[in-house]
């Protein structure tokens, strides 16, 4: 078992034919993921390394049964894409693209509130089922199958930071996903503790956090009252200055609100164990799991 | 991305948002045109700078006569302006705003912003002007007033309304600010705003609302459809090593420490800072190349790094996903050999190709350190900086 993804998920991706487009597509088919269509508006009927490419995402839906939807536009375009698979019925949309502006999001979230799609991201690494499907821009030969710990961050190296030192303590992943590192997001820290704690093979749970907003102290909350399994938190950036965008558009301390120490302090009055140096997070979690 | 307040004026009145009559100048002799232009005394010189709380550190001066007017402007233009806003190293004022001044009945608050929170749009307002709205917020909330618009509806009259209403006006002075909070709300979805904020918002003696200050931050990420906002950048306002940097499309924040550390991702880049203050060191800046570095942005990381005199020593570290670590090593050795390295080097590299990254670096001839894990790094490169 895993979360949002596993091996029957039907990849299709949202500008294909791009740079990063094409490499992270060929690096997904790679590990396993079913990639089922790609689109290109004005590049339908052709194909990607046997993928074939759609003008629209009804097309692609329509004619592969895609479920799932990895989103590579760019910024200028990436609403437009968002809505698109959205209207189109696709369960899951995972946006990579860096650099949407605010606006945009805010119209997006209230969309989807209408819409059945879930959205992960955007400005995120996307989503592993380690041995199963990819469906991002992660390594996947960080990740070791088969549980039984799920991680979730708001960052993507430093996911893959702690997952590569999960792996070395020999400790599995049932799913590894990032949220992304924007203001406004689709899928919150909430909605993926409440499907960790639904699913069977996860035992417990890695929640990676950063300075901007108050998304770890709502989920600190919610753990308290509704998550049963162990949960290890880290919050980075206690070094960062106020008032300053840290590389992601979220990450920013402002009028003594988003602070790291507050996250902290959030996290060990609702008894999640906290790893105060990333550089030790693999061992730690050993003592947890 | 911040711009000045005479910028936000100008932006106001383009949308028909009132504000004082008023110039902007940028030495003494303008200082003296744009004051005589205003003809009227009594007038007021505002410094020009990011940063609010101007008025406490001498950055605004009402002046009533040309004589005094002179005076505050000599004063002001090429001040340092010192306070909790603006840091312990001030801002040299370069620029400032003569307006005419007003008689003043009372001072109220208006901001928009996006409310991360709930995915909406957030109008405050306060009958609490012209001062810290923050403070305001923690020690009388009941003066606060919160309308949320829903971004995809919009503004509407009842918006207005439970604003105007809330603030306690009625009559024309209602009309006038559910017209200026219209025009307000417009502005800020035409460009994007994070915030706009008009602190006070003021009401004459004659009854008239006026923004008396306007603030304005536009998100970045829309900058490709704002042209026009790209222009007011002020690269003054910002350090030289910033500006350098993003035109390099690095994302760089200059710090007081002595460590420069390079690495890619943002979420790792805090991580890594944090580590070097948990050694016992401090970090010198916050970089992260990204995920799809190349070369050249590793070398301009580096250079950018180097001129930094605080920097005693350097971490990189890389975490290769798509940014592959044989690259990285490539693009340290070129930067290195093109700038000569004179500080302490720490690497770790792990991930894609860290095996190739590493065996290229030791075979590089360079005086590397080559870290084992993140533990070891941080411990390697806090000697160099206790």
């Amino acid at each position: 078992m895993s979360i949002f993804i596993d091996k029957n998920t039907r990849l299709l991706v949202q500008g294909i034919t791009g740079r990063e487009g094409q490499f992270h597509s060929r690096q997904c088919i790679a590990y396993g993921t079913h990639v089922v269509a790609g689109v290109t508006p004005g590049k339908g009927g052709l194909e990607m390394d046997g993928v074939p490419i759609f003008n629209t995402v009804k097309q692609a839906v329509s004619d592969t049964q895609a479920n799932c939807s990895m989103i590579f536009v760019p910024p200028a375009f990436a609403a437009d894409a968002i809505m698109e698979a959205a209207a189109a019925g696709v369960e899951l949309i995972i946006c990579i693209t860096e650099g949407i502006p605010v606006h945009d999001m805010l119209k997006i979230k209230n969309y989807l509130a209408t819409r059945t799609s879930r959205l992960i991201g955007p400005n995120c690494p996307g989503i592993i089922t380690p041995g199963e499907s990819k469906v991002g821009i992660m390594p996947g030969s960080i990740h070791l199958p088969g549980g039984p710990i799920g991680v979730v961050s708001r960052s993507g190296t430093l996911t893959y930071e702690v997952v590569d030192q999960l792996s070395k303590q020999s400790i599995g992943q049932t799913t590894c996903l990032g949220i992304g590192g924007d203001p406004v997001n689709g899928t919150n820290f909430i909605d993926c503790l409440a499907a960790f704690e639904a699913d069977p093979e996860t035992s417990g749970i890695v929640m990676v956090g950063e300075i901007g907003g108050t998304a770890e102290e709502e989920a600190a909350a919610y753990i308290a009252e509704k998550v049963t399994k162990p949960v290890v938190g880290f919050i980075a950036g206690l070094t960062a200055p106020p008032g300053r965008r840290m590389g992601h558009a979220g990450a920013i301390v402002s009028g003594g609100s988003g602070t790291a120490q507050a996250k902290i302090a959030a996290f060990r009055e609702h008894g999640i164990h906290v790893c105060e140096n990333l550089g030790t997070i693999g061992r730690f979690c050993a003592t947890i799991f | 991305m911040k711009i000045h307040e005479y910028q936000a004026k100008e932006l106001f009145r383009a949308y028909q948002i009132p504000t004082p009559e008023g110039h902007v100048a940028f030495s003494l002799a303008e200082a003296e045109n744009a004051a005589a232009a205003l003809d009227e005394y009594p007038q007021v010189v505002k410094a020009q700078i990011h940063a609010g709380g101007r008025g406490k550190a001498g950055g605004i001066r009402v002046a009533s006569s040309s004589k005094e007017l002179r005076q505050a402007a000599a004063d002001i233009l090429g001040m340092k302006l010192i306070n909790n806003q603006t840091g312990p190293e001030g801002k040299i004022v370069g620029k400032v705003l003569i307006e005419k001044g007003l008689t003043i009945k009372h001072e109220l608050y208006l901001s928009i912003l996006p409310d991360r929170a709930t995915s909406s749009i957030v109008i405050i307002a306060s009958t609490a002007g012209g001062m810290d709205i923050e403070e305001v917020a923690a020690s009388r909330p009941e003066k606060i007033i919160k309308v949320h618009v829903n971004p995809l509806t919009g503004l509407q009259p009842y918006h207005c309304r439970e604003a105007g209403f809330g603030l306690g006006l009625k009559g024309d002075e209602l009309k006038q600010f559910m017209k200026l909070l219209d025009n307000l709300f417009t502005l800020f979805c035409a460009y994007d705003c994070m915030l706009v904020e008009i602190n006070p918002l003021v009401i004459t003696d004659d009854n008239r609302l006026i923004a008396l200050d306007a603030k304005v931050e536009i998100d970045s990420s829309s900058l490709f459809r704002h042209t026009d906002i790209r222009d007011m950048q002020d690269e003054s306002e910002m350090d030289p090593l910033e500006v350098d940097a993003q035109i390099h499309g690095l994302n760089y924040i200059r710090l007081e420490g002595s460590i420069g550390n390079m690495v890619n991702g943002a979420g790792l880049a805090m991580a890594t800072m944090d580590i070097i203050k948990q050694a016992g060191a401090e970090p010198a800046n916050f970089l992260d190349v990204g995920g799809g570095a190349s070369a050249e942005m590793v070398e301009a990381g580096f250079k950018i790094m180097l001129s930094d005199p605080n920097v005693k020593g350097i971490l990189i570290n890389i975490f290769g996903g798509i940014l592959r670590c044989d690259v990285l090593a490539e693009g340290v050795i070129q930067a290195a050999n093109a700038i000569g390295v004179n500080v302490p080097v720490v690497v770790r590299m792990e991930g894609t190709n860290a095996e190739e990254g590493r065996r290229i670096l030791s075979e590089s001839g360079l005086s590397l350190i080559s870290a084992t894990d993140l533990a070891d790094a941080a411990e390697r490169v806090a000697q160099i900086g206790r």
